[in-house]
């Protein structure tokens, strides 16, 4: 079922004729250098993160996810691709358990956030979202708070007192740093947080999210709603991003996949083909679906 | 044909134009501070004014958004929050049933209900039955205004840790608030203007009294009194009274509309 | 930040692995918030089927001595006898009826024209204001609907409508309009309601016309149909149950009605042909009969009254709710 590819990133290097000619195709436009990626894998033993184990999601009878086994590694970024409807996004929904507050849905399986099962007895939703941060394919802001408030909103509800003013401005001021946008914000924080751009809104979003500094942060799809410049800007900032925390991407470009993921995952019709290091995957996957999917064969 | 269809237009919009000509006509000469400041007058004395009415209105409608608001937007989160449920269409339905209950039938209810065992008329009876004709207004409105706001927003704030009850009423319903004002606000402008419900509950009282738990004075209540008595100068204090009615009326039905219109496009994107 | 359960975060490394008893702490569940949350929206949903049951229950109590006293009798009945003890709500029950169906006869065409007018022909210029004045119509309170009613509808009436009526286009020979004409009269009531109910026949008849399908007017129009045309043979069909359920949902209101009604009906428990002579509707019955009542058996007379009108309403209501609703589930399917 899982079919973890052999092949380890480090001995991609050097990469045949063969290999890159194909990447070429698939992947035209790399907008990092496959030789850093080498160097920042080599330099940190992964641990895993993130772990699913045996995961089905169903919504009713209909499993839209059907017994995926995954781990997500520390401070990578993992990236799951597949066609349209194939779960991937259900999957994705399933870490942070947002699957079942849509009616009817359930969940199978396990899936343990450092050795924790988060669908164990006694444990809260709520307080998993605390820790596994979300941002969704169209941006979220909170239309009735300002841009401070929207990036303080996760801080409010977390467990014990709320932080003071003054942390609270620290916080936002670091979130909206590390998403890129505080320069582009920093004179406006008190006004609306719907009058900004697009893609301004979506690193909003992940500022929102970074800001209760979560282990791990889930993308559904973030660039879908957004143009090329503004898609560039959140894959760079994912890009550094993951030098801090655990990263899982769904994303339906594979360019963008291979452009910014450490660790592919493909699916298809509700079951995970293959995971591999990612330029493994594009130059060398292991399974016929994978290559066909990757090759533009369907999808 | 088409013709037909401007001159219905014509004949419809005609009556609103023709009855609010007359009343400022008609209540505009007896509109002075005195009306808004002093009591009436007995009979035979010209002058006065229904301060009392004027304020006895505004504490019923007090209470009546006490009873009504909370019961309405709760039940309204409610029905939003669990649609196709059977309990929620029953309610929903039953809530349409509320809203086609006549006037006059709430007012006997709420007499036989609070004036009967209490022995006496009273304010607090007449905002109760004014406060229970407001819940249906109220509770579709929230539902509505709740639906237009994008699910988007539930998930992020579920994403983000907030409990369900958080999301619903920081998120959810702060959005929507302008919706709800609005239609709060258009629920008030309709009971303001009842009378049924009172006649026998709030009862009306010619002197002075803010005292919820007896007889009060109520603008609608005042109007009928004096249109339906036999003195000319009541009947002119009665346009009066119809002119200020309908002129709190109007205010709030109109300022709802234009809550309504100026913050929605920005407010839910 | 000493609050927050989850590690530091040194950029560049990776985030050293807690202690899984902080973690299996934080994520505890603890859902009390939501229960109470969820309790209380369930108790206010609750409060309106119990403030109906607890109504109905009320009203049956009250009325219930009348009813046994009278049974079927009470509604058959045209007695309204005060001083005698004998009550029948035909007379009211009557009035009722045909005040409201004055007030559709001329309300309907009026209200569809206009809902047709808007939806259809209207300048979008003139769609705004024409809207908002008809919606107006149901912002008046009753009582200055009673109060126009008298000081000016009733003269107006009483000339030249009446005359106009009876001697210019003969229908005095017919007796609906025979008999003399004080004032107070059905004709009147039924007038005033037809203005009150206007705005609701016309705010329903439009949105069930704007939800036909954009797809058959084009089909007919398709077919070389004119504007009118295409209205005729393809929105009106679609849109007949809706309007229907209008039509019955400004009936609703019209039955119910009370204080405008009560102010020019005349209120006198007579059935009469014409509808020049006064009458009783049976809220306008209560109105004005309830504060005097000093027997019980006429105070429960009363509230038999509003029960009959409690579940006549509900009926209508019901059917008009029916109908709207199997057109917009039709027009979103």
């Amino acid at each position: 079922m899982l079919n973890e590819s052999p092949v380890d990133s480090l001995s991609l290097q050097p990469e045949s004729v063969d290999d890159a000619a194909r990447r070429a195709t698939v992947v035209p436009r790399l907008l990092f250098q496959p030789a850093a990626r080498a160097t920042r894998a080599a330099e940190s033993v992964a641990t895993v993160c993130l772990a699913a184990q045996r995961l089905s999601a169903f919504f009713g009878d209909i499993a839209a996810v059907r017994d995926v086994d995954l781990s997500m590694e520390t401070c990578r970024v993992t990236a799951i691709i597949g066609p349209s409807g194939c779960g991937k996004s259900t999957l994705l929904r399933s870490f942070n358990r947002m699957h079942e507050t849509v009616s009817g849905a359930r969940v199978t399986g396990s899936v343990l956030l450092d050795g924790i099962p988060i669908y164990g007895d006694g444990t809260s939703a709520i307080a998993v979202r605390r820790h596994i941060g979300m941002v969704f394919q169209r941006p979220t802001p909170f239309p009735t708070m300002s841009i401070r408030d929207n990036v303080a909103a996760g801080l409010r509800v977390r467990e014990g007192k709320m932080p003071s003013r003054r942390d609270t401005d620290d916080i936002v001021e670091d979130a909206l740093q590390r998403a890129g946008l505080w320069a582009e914000v920093k004179d406006r924080l008190r006004t609306s947080a719907v009058a900004i751009s697009g893609g301004q809104q979506q690193r909003l979003c992940i500022a929102r999210a970074l800001a209760t500094k979560p282990r791990v942060l889930l993308l559904d799809e973030p660039t879908a709603s957004l143009d090329p410049a503004s898609t560039q800007k959140v894959e760079e900032l994912v890009y550094d991003l993951r030098s801090t925390m655990t990263i899982v991407m769904v994303t339906h470009n594979m360019q963008q996949a291979a452009r910014v993921s450490d660790r592919t995952a493909f699916m298809l019709n509700g079951s995970l083909i293959e995971v591999a290091p990612t330029n493994a995957l594009f130059t060398t996957p292991q399974d016929a679906r994978t290559e066909a999917y990757i090759t533009g064969r369907f999808g | 044909m088409v013709s037909l269809t401007y001159i219905a237009a014509a004949l419809a919009t005609l009556p609103l134009i023709f009855i609010l000509v007359h009343l400022v006509r008609a209540g505009a000469a007896s509109i002075n501070p005195a009306f808004f400041m002093q009591m009436p007058k007995p009979v035979g004395e010209s002058g006065g004014g229904m301060a009392n009415a004027i304020v006895g209105t505004l504490i019923l409608i007090s209470i009546a958004a006490t009873v009504g608001l909370p019961i309405g937007i709760g039940a309204g989160l409610y029905l939003a929050e669990h649609k196709g449920k059977r309990l929620a269409n029953t309610v929903r339905f039953l809530s349409d049933v509320l809203n086609g209950l006549p006037s006059i039938v709430m007012g006997i209810f709420a007499w036989q209900f609070l004036v009967r065992p209490a022995g006496h008329f009273s304010a607090l009876a007449g905002g109760i039955a004014l406060g229970v004709m407001m819940i249906p207004l109220v509770t579709r409105t929230t539902e509505e205004m709740i639906r237009i706001v994008p699910n988007s927003l539930r998930e992020a704030a579920l994403a983000l840790g907030y409990q369900r009850w958080r999301t619903s009423l920081s998120i959810i319903l702060r959005t929507a608030l302008p919706g709800i004002v609005t239609g709060a606000l258009v629920a008030v402008a309709r009971v303001a203007g009842e009378t049924a419900p009172l006649l026998f509950t709030a009862f009306g009282n010619q002197f002075w009294s803010a005292a919820i738990q007896r007889p009060i004075a109520a603008l609608p209540l005042q109007i009928f009194t004096y249109a339906i008595s036999p003195y000319d100068a009541w009947h002119s204090q009665a346009w009066a009274g119809a002119l200020v009615l309908i002129g709190i009326v109007l205010v709030i039905s109109i300022a709802a509309r234009l809550a309504t219109r100026s913050r929605f496009g920005s407010a839910v994107d | 930040m000493s609050t927050d359960a989850s590690p530091p975060l040194v950029p560049g490394q990776a985030a050293p692995p807690t202690e899984s008893g902080d973690l299996s702490r934080s994520i505890a569940s603890s859902g009390a918030g939501d229960r109470v949350y969820t309790g209380l929206t369930t108790f206010f949903a609750l409060c309106i089927p119990l403030l109906l049951a607890f109504l109905a229950l009320e009203i049956g109590r009250a009325a219930w001595p009348a009813f046994s006293r009278f049974g079927l009798g009470f509604i058959t009945s045209s007695e309204w006898n005060v001083p005698a003890g004998r009550f029948g709500a035909a007379p009211a029950i009557f009035g009722t009826i045909v005040s409201s169906v004055i007030a559709l006869v001329l309300a309907t065409p009026l209200a569809i024209g206009v809902a047709i007018f808007l939806s259809e022909f209207a300048p979008p210029w003139l769609q705004q204001p024409v809207a908002f004045l008809v919606d107006l119509l149901a912002a008046i309170p009753s009582v200055v609907y009673g109060l126009w009613g008298i000081f000016v509808l009733i003269p107006l009436l009483r000339d030249p409508v009446i005359p106009f009526l009876r001697d210019t286009l003969h229908l005095g020979a017919t007796p609906f309009f025979a008999g003399p004409a004080y004032g107070p009269s059905m004709l009147a009531a039924g007038v005033i309601l037809a203005i009150m109910s206007l705005p609701y026949i016309s705010a329903v008849s439009r949105e069930v016309l704007r939800a036909v399908p954009r797809s058959q007017r084009e089909a007919a129009l398709a077919l070389g149909a004119t504007r009118w045309e295409m209205i005729w043979d393809a929105v009106l069909p679609n849109a007949r149950s809706g309007i229907i359920g209008g039509v019955i949902l400004g009936l609703g209101r019209a039955l119910g009605e009370t204080m405008a009604v009560t102010m020019v009906i005349g209120n006198r428990a007579e059935i009469s042909a014409s509808l020049l002579a006064p009458g009783y509707t049976m809220a306008s019955l209560i109105a004005n009969e309830f504060s005097e009542a000093t027997s019980d058996l006429h105070l429960s007379a009363l509230m038999a009254v509003g029960g009959v009108l409690f579940v006549i309403t509900i009926v209508v209501n019901g059917i008009a709710r029916w109908l709207v609703w199997t057109v917009e589930r039709g027009a979103a399917g």
